[in-house]
């Protein structure tokens, strides 16, 4: 897998370990299941991310969110929109780790996922092979302005208005 | 009407570029042809039988004479020198080639228009009244809310990736002229009863296609403060829930359906009580800025229906029939809006040449303001007629073609590309438009049987709004020959209704005579005044069916 994140691919710090197996590895990302194990053996300053399916409750990843540094969600398709959804929930239940997505998403989706606020994506290799990494940092520049207040992207065309209107009245 | 700002400008230009690289990467390999689909959708661009087709946006279906210009340009260049307007209000070319996409949305862009989420599983276009602003019977003008839900859904970071398309439609008026509950979300402008104050009644769940559903009440009253937070929320719960399982399933409509709406109302309001509306919604000032650009035209002070217009009208019949017929009261002494029909008898209904553009233009210039609206009957409007102007305004119509006296009569027929255009048919539906126009060509005739909707579709997807037609055809394929469905007692107004299947399909040479047959019952026990549709609904089905069938029978015999 490629990690990507605003800057370009980059390498991946997570290691995809069971509870079991964490011991030792500064950064690791475990099943779901396998949470409140990993969290129980925890060293000091060992980072513990978890991968979820997009079809979880948000209330039910809010649970564990402030203990876990990173929450990894599913996109079993990059059709398939409910990552979105999961990640804005989770933000506004207050998760301040590292969200990542992870699946076959496109470059076209780079700007909407930080939007709703993701960190970084996870794609398969070939995909991000055929894809190459220009294109994923061009989504970002292209559009560098949306409609829609309350998201975490760029320059926000409501406000620019206002500022606009408050400059040009003083 | 609504005019870019540099903001708007620059996002659509930047939206031109995004898809020129996306094209390129698609023929670079970067982008499968799975991965490019949903991007070419977004953008409007449709794969047919023949050809691409390019679907361009009419917000609310407004135009500017500048702009009905440029699409006229864009046919002579591009496409065959017409275009096909739908019952979403906007404009479809049938005959565009991919690699001239990027340069056409570059032409559109030149006059603030696009294509953008005119297809694909996003908000699509929003539509509205196409008399808002100038009906008479108007609680308040719906464009406004219509270009903040524009704007507001455009390039969606969360809802672009839908299970499925979602069209939101608005009306403003005391009769809904814009089919809102057979939407995913329609809205309706309402006077709360205690407070005076406007706010949106909001609907859920309509839509047509292969389960036609009439849309349920989920809010009787929302403040206009709260309508983005609102549609978030909503949105919301339907990109979470909606199902992603089977593409047929995949509307709102079906989630309501499977939950209903109780469950679905209290999911909604969950999530909208953990929104705080005001941080979504458009300020005060920005939405008065959109309101600014929707303010009447510099009406003149003028008396109703003048005498230079009560002359003409006597001295000539056609004249008079055309004012009766395609005009529709204005809210403004003097005033009239008046309708255009793409109906002429035996004409593809909604298509339009690139000459015919041009004149429309030219003469909105000269008679209504420089403004034009396009109707979901694939109609186009002239809003603002000066009453002692008509008279000029109709020669010059008929000059063109485009005077044909039928606004909602019998041959004014709703009728999708079918299988002469579209991939996805399974029988023609132009041919029966036509054949239906010419048997029922006759002024006298029309006028006697009165106000009748007919639409046709070429398939399942129901994009001709079969089923909520006075009359609906449905065009299948039995065994490799068309075969014809007809429903009756469908209604896309206020009392929207699905339509019921009157009996075995027919050939298409048999539609006419069936037709006949359901008028015949209808002139036999109409009431005076009464509609064909309200016959329809006092008598009921029976009565109809039994003609229907009576006659298959008789001929089987
Ligand atoms: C020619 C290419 C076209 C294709 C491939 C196409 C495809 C479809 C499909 C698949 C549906 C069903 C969607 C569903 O049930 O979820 C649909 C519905 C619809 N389409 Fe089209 N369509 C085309 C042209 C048109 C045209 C020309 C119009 C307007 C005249 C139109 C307006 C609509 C409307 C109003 C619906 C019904 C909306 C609803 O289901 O609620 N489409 N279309
Ligand atoms: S109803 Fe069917 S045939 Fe007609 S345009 Fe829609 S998809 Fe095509």
């Amino acid at each position: 897998m490629t990690l990507l994140d605003r800057h370009g691919f980059r390498p991946d710090p997570f290691r995809r370990l069971p509870a079991a197996e964490i011991a030792g590895h500064p950064a690791v990302i475990v099943p779901l299941a396998d949470v409140q194990a990993g969290l129980l053996v925890r060293a000091l300053g060992q980072r513990i991310g978890i991968d979820i399916a997009n079809t979880l409750p948000a209330e039910d990843a809010t649970a564990f969110a402030n203990q876990v540094d990173l929450i990894a969600i599913a996109f079993p398709g990059f059709a398939d929109g409910r990552g979105f959804t999961l990640a804005r929930r989770l933000r506004r239940a207050g998760f301040r780790g590292i969200l990542r997505a992870v699946g076959p998403l496109i470059p076209d989706q780079f700007a909407y996922a930080m939007a709703c606020g993701f960190d970084e994506v996870e794609l398969p290799d070939a995909v991000a092979t055929r894809q190459g990494e220009a294109a994923w940092l061009a989504d970002l520049a292209i559009y560098s302005t949306s409609y829609q207040r309350d998201y975490a992207r760029g320059q926000n065309i409501l406000e620019a208005r206002r500022e606009a209107r408050t400059g040009g009245a003083t | 009407m609504y005019r870019y700002d540099e903001f708007d400008a620059a996002f659509v230009r930047d939206r031109v570029a995004q898809f020129s690289a996306q094209v390129q990467r698609r023929l670079a390999g970067a982008l499968t042809e799975d991965e490019f689909k949903p991007l070419r959708l977004q953008n409007g661009v449709y794969l047919q039988l023949h050809a691409y087709m390019l679907r361009i946006a009419i917000p609310y279906g407004t135009l500017s004479a500048r702009q009905l210009r440029q699409l006229a340009l864009i046919g002579e260049r591009f496409d065959r020198s017409y275009g096909h307007f739908t019952t979403r209000q906007n404009l479809q070319f049938n005959w565009i080639q991919l690699k001239d996409v990027p340069e056409i949305l570059a032409l559109l862009a030149d006059v603030e228009m696009h294509a953008i989420q005119t297809s694909g599983n996003c908000i699509r276009n929003v539509t509205a009244d196409q008399f808002a602003g100038v009906a008479a019977d108007e609680i308040e003008d719906p464009r406004p809310v219509a270009e903040l839900i524009r704007q507001w859904s455009t390039a969606h970071p969360e809802f672009s990736f839908l299970p499925r398309k979602f069209k939101i439609a608005v009306t403003g008026a005391a009769e809904d002229r814009a089919a809102v509950s057979v939407h995913d979300i329609g809205l309706r402008i309402v006077r709360h009863p205690e407070t005076g104050e406007t706010g949106y009644a909001v609907l859920v769940g309509g839509g047509l296609g292969r389960t036609p559903m009439v849309g349920k009440w989920v809010r009787d009253f929302l403040p206009k403060p709260h309508l983005l937070a609102y549609l978030e929320a909503l949105m919301r719960v339907y990109n979470a829930e909606g199902r992603r399982d089977n593409k047929y399933k995949a509307r709102v409509k079906i989630l309501v359906h499977e939950i209903g709406i109780e469950a679905f109302r209290d999911r909604v309001e969950a999530e909208f009580a953990q929104l705080d509306p005001l941080r979504i919604q458009a300020d005060a000032a920005e939405v008065g800025r959109i309101e600014r650009y929707f303010a009447p035209p510099a009406y003149a002070e003028l008396q109703d229906n003048p005498p230079a217009l009560r002359r003409a009208r006597a001295a000539n019949p056609e004249f008079d029939r055309w004012v009766a017929q395609n005009g529709f009261p204005h809210k403004v002494p003097g005033y009239q809006a008046v309708t255009l029909s793409l109906k002429g008898i035996g004409e593809a209904p909604g298509d339009i040449t690139s000459a015919g553009m041009r004149l429309v233009a030219e003469l909105a210039d000269r008679h209504s303001f420089g403004e034009i609206r396009v109707t979901h009957a694939q109609n186009l409007v002239l809003p603002n007629v000066r009453q002692d102007e008509l008279f000029d305004l109709w020669h010059a119509l008929a000059a063109g073609g485009l005077a044909t006296a039928n606004a909602g009569l019998i041959t004014d027929i709703i009728a999708c590309p079918g299988l002469d255009y579209c991939a996805l048919a399974t029988a023609r539906s132009i041919p029966i438009a036509q054949a239906l126009a010419t048997r029922f060509a006759a002024p006298d005739r029309q006028q006697e049987i009165g106000p009748l909707a007919i639409k046709i579709s070429g398939c399942i997807n129901a994009c001709g709004h079969h089923h909520v037609g006075h009359i609906g055809i449905l065009g299948l394929e039995k065994r490799g020959e068309e075969s014809y469905q007809i429903t009756l007692g469908g209604d896309a107004g206020n009392a929207s209704a699905i339509g019921e299947i009157l009996g075995p399909g027919l050939g298409a040479d048999e539609v006419p005579d069936a037709i006949e047959r359901l008028l015949a019952v209808y002139l036999d026990h109409r009431q005076p005044g009464e509609l064909f549709v309200d016959s329809v609904r006092r008598l009921g089905i029976q009565p109809f069916k039994a003609a229907f069938n009576a006659e298959l029978r008789h001929d089987a015999a």
